[in-house]
């Protein structure tokens, strides 16, 4: 809420300075967002009269003026405004002035002619951007006064954002009631007097929804005049809280809702037909709202009707049918209490919102519909003449908000604020803001004022309490707890050990947005049927992911266009999946995942090593360290995203657990990827568990180490050869490792070689040649009658 | 005895002239070899008389010791040379750059997070988890957020097609409600239920895009319940992790009032640096405040035994205001050349 601090400071006024006042506002939970001076620092401009406009001898577009600047005697000023004429009052700053931006002005000769002060522009006094002529005043402003005075420009305008529960600083009188209570100051509300009436004329009213609307004050008045200026004085207040001017009627009904915080509406009288009725939509009822717009109304959205029609969506917009015009002369005035929870969330359903029902939602004073009419026809007679009938009020007194006296225990507000307050204190704080309490025991009940809808429990109170102890004035206390360790297990690692061993083996960390565009679900996932979002902001970002490497793709795809050729990503996030069981929320399986990107040169190119493209073993090996020392098992897999011969899936202890392989080149052909980037995804949850080391006895006894270079067909793949070496190997084989994997000159096309390392040890005594040839005999013999494969160099 | 001295000087000047040890050996030869100076001097004593070859053989000998010294002498000398060469042929130009695999990094908000954790893992607090997706209740009803609640206005939700009783969660929030109504089973054969400390980091989502907001942001939500944690306790582990996070103690913290459904009484927290760039300003930096009762309830806890307060962060914020980043965006772009500045 935006308003003028002149306004404020005529209900309460602290001997605080603006910045104070702003500060005290802030800290007492009305959050000041901005404090703006409404005019920037200058003197000496006061209001003048020109007396005389002559044509400048020496120059077209110049004049020489003689000006009434009530000092006793005209002064000469050249001016060049195309609207400088005999008569206007206008800014004049006289010689001495200091306009702003340390702008002095002295006496001058222009050409030629002597000028003693300067005729100004609203731009020329920061007061807007208008700088087409002098900024022409009223005709009955004071000569000689000063301008700032006159334009009451020693004035500041606070904007303050006010949380949800705070509905009743959502006017000058609430905000001034609260500064009143923070600084102990007086109040001064408008004296708001019944206005006689001078007609009888009435419009009947009939409450049909009561609990939503148990309040309705309504009043005729006849032989307005709508096109009656509206005061200066008023139009500056509606200017100064962000609200345009339009005409007296409007603006009246605005002004009220500003000072008192009570919404109005003006209805033509002329328009309404009937009795006034107060009730929930029929089937397909239309209404043609004040924007313009139509919109037929949820059956829970409370309309205000005549007997014939629809009029107004009841405390958020009048109709266009039935509102006011220039020309209209009779007028029906409305000021209700419309329940909070009738109003909520009315307006947003239809695209908007307005100040009526921004302030309904939150809650209206259910005692100020009657004051607030009062005070709108008096403004209204006193403006646009006219002669009031009587108010017509309907109320439903069960239906008003109840304000159940709320209990407040002393020794709770203590424990929970962990200050000593005593009774006496809380009681007075508790006055300050009319939250009257009266002792109860060692209690004190307290009955919530009507302007309150945020007393209901004993936390409201206690809240009340802080925020005027004031939360600076609570102290910071180091808590105190037992010091119980917490756990720590050896089988598990946290998060940021995975992280920083990605970041060791070069990988930098991205974060990616968990919507993504439905054609990377399709392509990458071949996933027809992702998670929608029901209100996306773009359509790049309408599906939730099933998979982190996709987003990776993209990071890859930006990187190059950045000429980043080099690319080594991974993100830890969450993905998103159907399943009807799912836990912790049935319909969605949710696992956190992890997922690496590679591109582009296996090592940072440097000299000394030849430049290599990373390749599927690379990525696979930075996979395996991950995991070290647990072994992982690779095995070949059919996966949308990937390469159908360059994929695997990723298995752990006999469980599947990812994905790794190079990038289809389908999709690195759609994507513009170059080259093919190497992935891998696999769930966090298994790179998080950990393996406690097991200790086994250290041989003294020397090992045997033979080499085994096995020829045999292409299509075998090494875990196959392992698991059958393995198989046959006898109780001295400590070790079996591949080294080396030839194909090319010497062997068969269609065959590779394969080179094992194998290692033989007892851990008692030195083997003995005869069992070590007996053992690599066994390999032997096995792989050739399991496996076809022939010792290399061993005859053809 | 002259010819003897002279001799030893002889041996020493030839020595010192041999270059190498080829030539130290052939110098050798010509006085301890075979048919070297000296070997023919004790050759010469045989024809000596008895008296005068006891004298004669121990100059001889004494020369002979002299010469081997010296011999010995340069012998080291050449071998030191020697090793000098070859160490300064072995000289590497050490400035040429090392060679290897080059490092990662973190994502500059994960850095933050792993010292959030890390400074709350110090005082007690573990970290807890909820879903992304997650339900209406937990993310609003069970935070004392009902239908139509104006402070649901404050949140731009993103919904799912086609269920209307799950969202994208707007706070990390419900997992309050979640780590409590887990605690509470888990210790519920107990007296005294023992103080829940957890911290709960994570994404969220607002339907919400400029330089200042991202539709996915992350937060850190804090929870401490317990039989004697109050609002001074809160003052106290912010205004300590502000202190400790930002590693200064040249900062100012502010609490003042405002409104939260699942917190009463709540408060914004502010901070101000007193040096550097943003000097004096304050900046909104957290939202605070006791838990609600009807929150303390919908989590399984009797708020009459147990109060407690709950924070969240925005650790993006807290990231740009530590390394002076200033458009949120850059966080989720994946560009290189901005990640790989916080290695």
């Amino acid at each position: 809420m935006q308003f003028s601090e002149q306004w404020l400071r005529t209900f309460v006024n602290p001997s605080l300075d603006s910045a104070a006042l702003g500060h005290l506002m802030t800290m007492a939970g009305l959050e000041v967002e901005e404090a703006d001076p409404v005019a920037p620092a200058f003197t000496g401009i006061v209001v003048a009269q020109i007396v005389e406009a002559e044509k400048h001898p020496n120059a077209d577009k110049l004049r020489v003026c003689k000006v009434d600047a009530g000092t006793g005697e005209l002064l000469q000023i050249v001016c060049g405004a195309p609207n400088a004429a005999a008569g206007l009052k206008v800014p004049c700053a006289k010689v001495g002035a200091v306009l702003p931006g340390d702008f002095a002005i002295k006496a001058a000769k222009l050409r030629g002619v002597e000028s003693f002060g300067m005729l100004c522009s609203a731009r020329e006094l920061g007061l807007s951007e208008d700088h087409a002529g002098l900024h022409v005043l009223p005709e009955d402003a004071p000569v000689g006064s000063d301008i700032r005075d006159y334009l009451g420009l020693d004035d500041t305008l606070f904007t303050i954002k006010l949380t949800p529960n705070r509905a009743d600083c959502l006017s000058l009188s609430g905000v001034a009631r609260e500064v009143a209570a923070l600084t102990d100051s007086m109040l001064t509300l408008p004296a708001v007097q019944p206005v006689l009436p001078g007609i009888d004329d009435r419009r009947s009213i009939v409450l049909d929804a009561p609990a939503a609307c148990p309040r309705y004050c309504g009043r005729i008045l006849r032989g307005v005049d709508a096109k009656a200026p509206t005061p200066e004085w008023m139009k500056q207040r509606l200017q100064r809280s962000g609200i345009r001017a339009i005409s007296a009627l409007v603006d009246i009904t605005n002004y009220v809702m500003l000072e008192l915080g009570q919404p109005l509406h003006a209805f033509d009288n002329a328009r309404l037909d009937g009795a006034i009725h107060v009730r929930m939509p029929r089937a397909g009822e239309q209404l043609k709202l004040l924007n313009e717009q139509i919109v037929t109304p949820a059956v829970d959205t409370l309309l205000i009707a005549d007997d014939a029609r629809a009029l107004a969506m009841a405390g958020v917009m009048g109709g266009e049918e039935s509102g006011i015009t220039l020309d209209t002369t009779d007028v029906f005035l409305e000021s209700a209490f419309f329940a909070p929870a009738a109003i909520a969330g009315r307006a947003r359903a239809h695209g908007f919102v307005s100040d009526a029902s921004h302030r309904f939602e939150r809650g209206v004073d259910f005692e100020l519909a009657r004051p607030a009419i009062e005070r709108a026809t008096r403004l209204i007679l006193d403006i646009c003449g006219g002669v009031a009938g009587p108010v017509e009020e309907a109320v439903a007194v069960e239906a008003l908000p109840q304000r159940p006296a709320v209990r407040l225990r002393p020794a709770r507000a203590r424990r929970v604020l962990g200050i000593d307050l005593n009774n006496a204190e809380i009681e007075s704080l508790l006055r300050r803001v009319h939250l009257a309490p009266v002792q109860s025991g060692d209690d004190f009940l307290v009955t919530p004022p009507s302007f309150r809808f945020d007393i209901e429990i004993e936390e409201d109170l206690i809240e009340e309490l802080v925020r005027l102890y004031g939360y600076d004035n609570i102290p910071a206390r180091v808590p105190q707890g037992g010091l119980m360790m917490l756990e720590r297990s050896e089988s598990s690692r946290t998060v940021w050990d995975v992280r920083h061993l990605l970041a060791a083996r070069g990988f930098q960390e991205v974060v990616n947005f968990a919507f993504v565009e439905d054609a990377w679900e399709r392509d990458f996932c071949a996933n027809d049927d992702p998670i929608r979002l029901a209100n996306p902001i773009a359509s790049q970002m309408s599906v939730m992911r099933s998979s982190l490497i996709p987003g990776l793709v993209a990071n890859l795809a930006t990187n190059r266009k950045r000429q980043q050729a080099r690319v080594r990503v991974f993100e830890i996030g969450r993905c998103f999946e159907r399943k009807a069981d799912g836990e912790p929320v049935a319909g969605f399986h949710q696992p956190m995942r992890i997922a690496a990107l590679v591109s582009g040169t296996a090592l940072q190119e440097q000299w000394g090593e030849r430049a290599r493209p990373v390749d599927f073993y690379d990525l696979k090996g930075d996979l395996e360290a991950l995991f070290a020392p647990r072994e992982l098992c690779f095995e070949r897999v059919s996966d949308p995203a990937l390469h159908p011969g360059r994929a695997a899936a990723v298995m752990l202890d006999g469980r599947h657990i990812g994905v790794v392989g190079e990038l289809h080149p389908v999709w690195v052909q759609r994507y513009e990827l170059g080259t093919a980037p190497i992935v891998f995804e696999i769930e966090l949850g298994d790179a998080l568990q950990a393996e406690m080391p097991v200790f086994a006895t250290v041989s003294k006894m020397p090992a045997v180490a033979r080499d085994l270079a096995l020829v045999l067909g292409q299509e075998v793949p090494v875990a196959r050869v392992l698991e059958v070496l393995e198989a046959a190997a006898s109780g001295i084989v400590s070790a079996i490792e591949l080294f080396d994997v030839y194909h090319g000159k010497g062997i068969d096309p269609d065959k590779k070689s394969l080179a094992f390392r194998v290692l033989m040890q007892d851990t008692q005594r030195t083997l003995e040649d005869s069992e070590v040839d007996a053992a690599m005999n066994a390999l032997i013999r096995h792989a050739e009658l399991t496996l076809g494969a022939r010792l290399r160099g061993s005859g053809e | 005895m002259d010819n003897l001295d002279q001799l030893v000087q002889q041996a020493e000047a030839a020595f010192s002239a041999a270059a190498d040890s080829a030539q130290l050996e052939q110098a050798k030869a010509r006085f301890l070899g075979k048919s070297g100076s000296l070997t023919e001097l004790l050759k010469g004593l045989g024809k000596l008389p008895a008296e005068e070859k006891r004298e004669a053989g121990a100059a001889i000998n004494r020369v002979k010791l002299a010469i081997e010294t010296a011999l010995e002498a340069r012998r080291e000398a050449l071998r030191e040379a020697a090793l000098m060469a070859q160490l300064a042929s072995e000289a590497l130009d050490v400035t040429l750059p090392g060679r290897g695999a080059t490092i990662g990094g973190l994502h500059p908000v994960s850095r933050s997070l792993e010292r959030v954790e890390a400074l709350f893992r110090s005082i007690g607090f573990v970290v807890a988890d909820g879903p992304e997706i997650e339900t209406d209740w937990h993310n609003f009803t069970a935070l004392n957020t009902p239908e139509n609640h104006p402070a649901r206005s404050m949140h731009d939700t993103f919904y799912l097609e086609g269920r209307d009783d799950v969202l994208l969660r707007t706070h990390t929030s419900p997992v309050q409600i979640r780590a409590m109504l887990e605690h509470v089973e888990r210790h519920k054969h107990l007296e005294v239920m023992p103080d829940i400390r957890v911290i709960a980091p994570g994404r969220v989502y607002r339907v919400d895009s400029d330089a200042t907001h991202s539709p996915m942001f992350h937060q850190v939500e804090g929870l401490w319940v317990g039989e004697h944690v109050s609002f001074v306790d809160l003052k106290g582990v912010i205004a300590d992790f502000l202190r400790k996070f930002f590693e200064t103690e040249d900062l100012q913290v502010r609490f003042r009032p405002s409104f939260f459904p699942f917190t009463e009484p709540s408060a914004e927290i502010d901070v101000a640096f007193m040096s550097g760039a943003l000097e004096g300003r304050w900046l909104e930096i957290a939202g605070c405040g006791m838990v609600h009762p009807n929150v303390l309830r919908f989590g399984g806890i009797d708020p009459e035994r147990y109060t407690g307060f709950a924070f969240g962060m925005g650790p993006d914020r807290l990231t740009m205001l530590r390394y002076g980043v200033n458009d949120l965006r850059l966080f989720f772009e994946g560009d290189l050349r901005f990640l790989s500045q916080f290695r």
